[in-house]
Order: structure tokens, then C-alpha cells, then sequence
């Protein structure tokens, strides 16, 4: 096939449930590609020698490699390319931000659409799994150290298993009871089913890697612990505690955290509530306040509540900052949008219970720092009746740590401060992900994961070589 | 797996204690730490506190009382029965230092987190004076274990069928009428530990009192342990569990713990239903 054949071929679109059907249940929204389709996007890849794409990677996938092996059809072989760099592409391909990252490199954009790249990886590492055709890489017996990683999210996951596949042994730390951060308690299971997080985790537990859940670091075993026990000690904790506005009413019943509101549906199954202890209110009429994708997972996972669901953004839909998909799915599912508009006041009822919000409307200024126009305030203001509220505006440091390791030196934002290898201010102790840079992606999490795991190594390699 | 429940103990048709085999949270644990634990794999997460723990045989000890359906059903496991999840010990240690004379306030199955504290106090150099009520005489326990590490131990029952008859503000008014007292220390229901910090404020002692909203992690997470402080707002697991009790906003604790009322109601006879007709099936 020439170059020209190739830019014919259109890009392929991924089936989805119907919305109509969808909000009606949990399952997972896109069905992925089949083979022929899987086959038909890899022909419209053209392997460029300098694969721009690679660059956008931040765990530096061989993108061409693993498309051409599709084309081929060797699927299996597809997906093992993949996980020379990356452990989680079944993860990966759902939930990265692909349109920021690999596509928005790739040359194809230029003339029509770019390859979709994570459609493909889901592809790939989906069918892998689904054959039960999961391999292990070969570790060697000797080992080179012991490391410990607290936190079982993206950061510590990657951490974990490129350690261990570089022959150290490799213990990781959960404060819950289930490993996988905010894949299992924050993103929900129509976006990334709960099972396929759970069999990327069984693949890192089967290369030997020991995971242990219950088990708060800080507050069980403190950094200095580990520190007696281990070679090095890396942090990928996130940035867990949720922000709130600090407005009036803002602590009523019936507001509550994107991080509650989701934990309570995904990782204690509050959907199957009473067969599950944990309940979830079933509200009439959700505002959700944020535009991030958090606020996105929130409002969807509300719809298929039942309810009737408004974002609430101060912003204009240009300067969301969720994921062009996820609005295109809400939009699709019936969620409203009450475009530059900011909550003031929560009023309650007699119980304590929210059942109103008063908005202010507002008008886009001067970009701010974050390069996006500034909402201003303009003194006008409206009001909306609700029985829910969901706060999806940030999340900022987890305060364990820092609480119970006052030498570990932090800055201004309560992030952990960390130099060009990761390295903490206690020797040693690494850290990653949100905790270093506040919250971003999954990807980027994993990314520095990556990082810390190759400083890792070095460091115990200079240590154990004086 | 698990958590291995090696003694347990009743104490009265609603009340009962467990010792369990954890090791690490037994070595831990300081007064005023809680723990979260879930049954099983359907479970919810609970926060409670640590009443003791024992070092040397690994083991921690928790007092529960059967409201909701979580702890009814704990209060079925019996001896060698395992706890699928435990996670401690969470929260910070109690505040303690050498006041001088300090009175503690149990009402309830506030006695049990308050054994720890009062145990730390006396140990720190205090002189303890412990105030324990109960609705009635069979819901009272631990007197005996109050004796040894009080100075002096006061009992007070709604119904007078022990100690004296009224609600621990009225032993607690007396003292500090006649006494100087430099500290309280106050666990139990949260419309006991609001009254008796209106009293405590009345003679401008200090009083710190230990919340227990509703959590989900109980790690700093979720947020919806949320109490206002003062004019700000803070969360319960994290920067708690214990607060200075006059800057509590005790009415909206009160509210925020009725939130879930009516699932609890349902999950609770769902469970019952559901255990009635298993012991009838076993007759």
C-alpha cells in the first residue's frame, strides 16, 4: 500500500452503547475495535522514521513498532512491544489524554485525522488478555535491593513493575483495601472497567511483586521504618485531600466531594447498594461544580443515578479542561451545562439538607496564568434548586505524610519537593506523580513513576558499588 | 488475609468487645487513634476507635455497640473468625500534657476511647478524676479498669439504677463548683459532648472532645467527615479526630450523622430479615 492509499483510508470510530441505553447502566461506554478494525486504523499509519509520535509518549511507547506489528496481525506480539515501556496499556489506552500526547504529534493531524493510536493500544492489550495469553518477562533471581512504594496508584504501579523487571524486589504499600489509587475508587467503571485494572495489578503481583493493602504509611509504619528495611522508598501517594470552595452552606448534607461521591460508587459499589453495605443518595437534581474530567466522571456517573445533572462551570466549554470525549459523552448522555456561572451560597432546609444554590454570573477577562481567559465576577445572579452537589474543583497535597514526616521538606503548595532525579530531601526517598506536581493525568503519573524507577536504580546501584 | 478475632467478650444484648490478632496497629496506636475496618468483601468502611492494644500478644481492642447494620453484623463473628480489612492507626494522638487536675468524660460507648486517654493522662502526671455514664446499669463497663487508672471514679445513670441519677453534666457541675480544674477530656454522644462543653465553658476550663462523623476512607480522602472548627472547615480523620470543644459546630455534626438515616433503616432491616430467617432455618 503507498502513502497515497493510506491517506484515503478514513479514521476508524470506535463502537459505543447507545447513550439512551447507556445511562442506564454501569458498563463500559465504548465496545473497542475489532481485528478488522484495528487492522484498518493501523494501514493508515505511516511509520514515519523520526516518529514524532514516540516524543508525545511521556513512557516513550514504540508507537510505529507496535501499529506495524497490527497491520501484520500479530497481535500478541503488538502488545508485548507495548509493555517493554508500559505495564498498563490496557489502562492507558482508555484513560490517557491521547489527543494532548501521541496524536496531537502525529503528521496525519496535519492533513486529516491522526492515527488513533489509543484505540489501538486498548486493542491490543485487550486482546492479549482476553486470549489469557499474558506473558512474563523472565526476572532474574538475584537480586539487586529492595525497594519499597507507597501508594498503589499510576505512579507507584509503574515504579513498581519496571523495578522489578530491572531485578529488584519490590514491596508496595495501600492505605485501602484495594490497590490501584484512582483508577479503582475515582475513575469510573464505564470509563475503565474495574476488572481490567484489576488484571494489570494480578500481572505486577505475578512478576512477584507483593502488594499491601491496609496499610497507611505514616501512620503504620512511618518513612524512617521503611527506610531501616529498605534500599530507597518511593512516594507516589497523590494528591488526595479534595478542595472545597470555602463558601457559605458549603458543609450542608448533600454536598459532597467528587472523591466521595465516586469512591463511594466505584471502589465500595454503592451502585448495588443494599447487596453493598455502602449506600449512595440517589438525588433528583445534581449540580456538578468543576469542568475538569473528574467533574465530567461525576456528572455522568450521577445520570446513571437517575438524575437530573448540571455542570456548573465559570468558565465557556472552550476553556474546560476535560477531555474533548468526555464532554462529547456527557452531552450525548443529557447533562446540562451552565456555562460561566460560579456557586456563592448553598441554602439548606430544615435537616440540614442542601436544596438550593446561588449563582453568580460570569464574564471571561484577561487569560490568567494557566494561559485561559479569567472568569470575572459581574454581581448578577440566578439560583438553582437541587438536592446534590458534587465538588470536582481540585484536589490538593495528602496530608499523612507530610503530618507524620516533618523533615521531608515540602513547598509552598504542600506538594513534596523533589530534584532533577526525583530525589526528596531525605536521601533515599523518591517521589512522583501528584504529590510532586498536584493533580494531572494518569499518564503523567506514570510517567514520573518511569523516572523515579531509573533513578532508583542508580542510586542503589552507586550505593551498593562504594 | 484478615483480621483474626482471638477474644470477644459481651458486655450487655447491644454491647461487646473484640481483642484482634494486628500486630502492627497494636504497636502503633496511641490514645485517641481510631481505625477503619470492613467486614467483608460487600462491606462499608467504619471508622472506630482503638479502645487498648497489647503489645506483647499483637492484639488490639475495640468496643462496639449494635446500631447500624455493620456493626449488628460484627457482633454475629464470633472467636476465630476473620475481619477482611483493618486499616490504623488513623487520626492524631490525644493532646496530653501535665495539666495538673483533669476530669475525663465517658457517656456511653464513649467509655471505651476514653480508657486510653485517661490512662495516658494519669501516666503524664494528672490528677484524674473519671465521670462515667450510662442510660442504665447493665449498658456501664469497664468501672472496675476506671478505678485503676483514676483517681477518683464517678458513675452516673439516667435511670439511677446505679451511681447517681442524671446525666454526667450534673457530677461534672459539681466538681467544677467546688474544684479547680485545669483540663476535661470528653467522649460519647455528640449531644452529651455538647452539653457538657457548654458546661466546661461556663467555667471557662479547656475541653477537648473526640468526633465521630461518618467517613469513607478515613485517610484524608473523601471529605465527608467534614466538621466546621471555628469559622473553618476541617476533616475529622485527618486533622482530628479531636478538637478544642468550643470551637465545634456540634448542631451540624448532629445533622451531618442523620444524613444517611434512611439507608441505614434499610440496610439494617434488610440484614435482619435476612438473619432472622437463617437462626429459624437453623431451629
Amino acid at each position: 500500500m503507498n502513502k497515497k492509499d493510506r491517506l484515503k483510508i478514513p479514521r476508524q470510530v470506535m463502537p459505543e452503547q447507545n447513550p439512551k441505553e447507556r445511562i442506564k447502566n454501569f458498563n463500559e461506554v465504548p465496545y473497542g475495535y475489532t481485528p478488522e478494525l484495528a487492522i484498518a486504523e493501523a494501514q493508515r499509519c505511516l511509520q514515519c522514521k523520526n516518529a514524532p509520535c514516540v516524543k508525545g509518549c511521556p513512557v516513550e511507547v514504540n508507537i510505529p513498532q507496535f501499529i506495524k506489528l497490527i497491520r501484520e496481525g500479530k497481535f500478541i506480539e503488538a502488545a508485548r512491544k507495548i509493555k517493554e515501556t508500559n505495564s498498563l496499556p490496557a489502562i492507558c489506552g482508555r484513560v490517557c489524554p491521547q489527543e494532548e500526547q501521541c496524536e496531537a504529534q502525529c503528521v496525519l493531524g496535519k492533513i486529516s485525522k491522526p492515527v488513533a493510536i489509543g484505540n489501538l493500544e486498548r486493542f491490543v492489550a485487550d486482546y492479549e488478555r482476553e486470549q489469557g495469553n499474558v506473558s512474563l518477562p523472565s526476572i532474574t533471581n538475584k537480586t539487586k535491593g529492595k525497594v519499597a512504594i507507597v501508594g498503589a496508584g499510576p505512579a507507584g504501579l509503574t515504579a513498581a513493575g519496571d523495578l522489578r523487571k530491572m531485578g529488584y524486589d519490590v514491596v508496595i504499600f495501600e492505605a485501602l483495601h484495594e490497590a490501584g489509587g484512582v483508577l479503582i475508587y475515582g475513575i469510573p467503571e464505564f470509563r475503565l472497567p474495574k476488572e481490567i485494572v484489576k488484571k494489570e495489578i494480578e500481572y505486577l503481583s505475578n512478576i512477584g511483586i507483593e502488594i499491601k493493602c491496609n496499610y497507611l504509611i505514616g501512620r503504620t509504619k512511618t518513612i524512617k521504618e521503611l527506610l531501616d528495611e529498605y534500599d530507597a522508598v518511593f512516594l507516589g501517594i497523590g494528591a488526595g485531600l479534595p478542595k472545597f470552595m470555602g463558601i457559605e452552606g458549603e458543609n450542608l448534607n448533600g454536598i459532597l466531594s467528587a472523591n466521595e461521591y465516586l469512591t463511594r460508587s466505584n471502589l465500595m459499589k454503592a451502585y448495588l447498594f443494599p447487596k453493598y453495605d455502602t449506600p449512595i443518595k440517589k438525588a433528583k437534581k445534581v449540580a456538578v461544580i468543576g469542568g475538569g474530567n473528574v467533574a465530567m466522571d461525576s456528572a455522568r456517573t450521577a445520570i446513571r443515578y437517575g438524575a437530573e445533572v448540571y455542570i456548573v462551570y465559570r468558565r465557556t466549554e472552550k476553556e474546560m479542561p476535560a477531555r474533548v470525549e468526555e464532554i462529547k459523552h456527557g452531552k450525548e448522555e443529557g447533562i446540562n451545562f451552565l456555562f460561566l456561572t460560579n456557586p456563592v451560597k448553598y441554602i439548606g432546609d430544615e435537616n440540614g439538607n442542601v436544596k438550593k444554590i446561588v449563582l453568580e454570573k460570569m464574564k471571561l477577562g484577561e487569560p490568567d496564568s494557566s494561559g485561559r481567559r479569567r472568569p470575572i465576577p459581574t454581581g448578577e445572579y440566578t439560583e438553582l434548586e437541587i438536592d446534590m452537589v458534587i465538588v470536582a474543583i481540585g484536589t490538593s497535597a495528602q496530608k499523612v505524610i507530610p503530618q507524620t514526616t516533618p523533615e521531608l521538606k515540602l513547598n509552598k503548595w504542600g506538594y513534596i519537593e523533589v530534584d532533577e532525579n526525583l530525589m526528596t530531601s531525605i536521601e533515599g526517598v523518591f517521589a512522583g506523580g501528584d504529590i510532586v506536581t498536584g493533580a494531572a493525568t494518569v499518564i503523567e503519573a506514570m510517567g514520573a513513576g518511569k523516572k523515579a524507577a531509573r533513578n532508583i536504580d542508580k542510586y542503589i546501584s552507586a550505593k551498593k558499588n562504594k | 488475609m484478615g483480621f483474626k478475632i482471638i477474644r470477644k467478650e459481651r458486655f450487655s444484648d447491644t454491647t461487646f468487645l473484640m481483642e484482634i490478632y494486628a500486630p502492627e496497629i497494636a504497636k502503633k496506636r496511641k490514645a485517641g487513634q481510631f481505625l477503619i475496618l470492613r467486614l467483608h468483601e460487600k462491606g462499608e468502611r467504619i471508622p472506630l476507635t482503638i479502645a487498648d492494644a497489647n503489645v506483647k500478644k499483637g492484639t488490639i481492642t475495640i468496643v462496639v455497640q449494635e446500631i447500624g447494620k455493620t456493626t449488628k453484623e460484627l457482633g454475629t463473628f464470633e472467636e476465630g473468625d476473620k475481619i477482611l480489612d483493618i486499616v490504623g492507626p488513623l487520626g492524631n494522638p490525644t493532646h496530653i500534657e501535665k495539666w495538673g487536675t483533669v476530669v475525663c468524660v465517658g457517656g456511653g460507648l464513649g467509655i471505651a476511647p476514653l480508657y486510653p486517654i485517661t490512662e495516658t493522662l494519669k501516666n503524664a502526671g494528672n490528677y484524674v478524676i473519671s465521670i462515667l455514664g450510662a442510660r442504665t446499669k447493665s449498658l456501664l463497663f469497664w468501672e472496675d479498669r476506671f478505678k485503676k487508672i483514676s483517681h477518683k471514679v464517678i458513675i452516673a445513670t439516667d435511670d439511677g439504677s446505679y451511681g447517681i441519677k442524671g446525666v454526667v453534666t450534673l457530677p461534672l457541675e459539681n466538681i467544677l463548683k467546688s474544684k479547680k480544674i485545669d483540663y476535661i477530656y470528653c467522649v460519647g454522644p455528640v449531644i452529651m459532648m455538647k452539653f457538657v462543653t457548654i458546661t466546661a465553658k461556663k467555667y471557662n476550663v479547656p475541653i477537648i472532645v473526640s468526633l465521630n462523623p461518618i467517613m469513607v476512607d478515613g485517610t484524608g480522602m473523601c471529605g465527608c467527615c467534614r466538621v466546621t472548627i471555628g469559622d473553618e472547615t476541617k476533616f475529622a480523620c485527618v486533622d482530628g479526630p479531636e478538637f478544642d470543644g468550643y470551637k465545634v459546630n456540634f448542631d451540624e455534626l448532629i445533622k451531618r450523622l442523620n444524613y444517611y438515616k434512611s439507608e441505614e433503616k434499610l440496610a439494617l432491616e434488610r440484614f435482619e430479615k435476612k438473619h432472622k430467617c437463617r437462626c429459624e432455618g437453623k431451629k
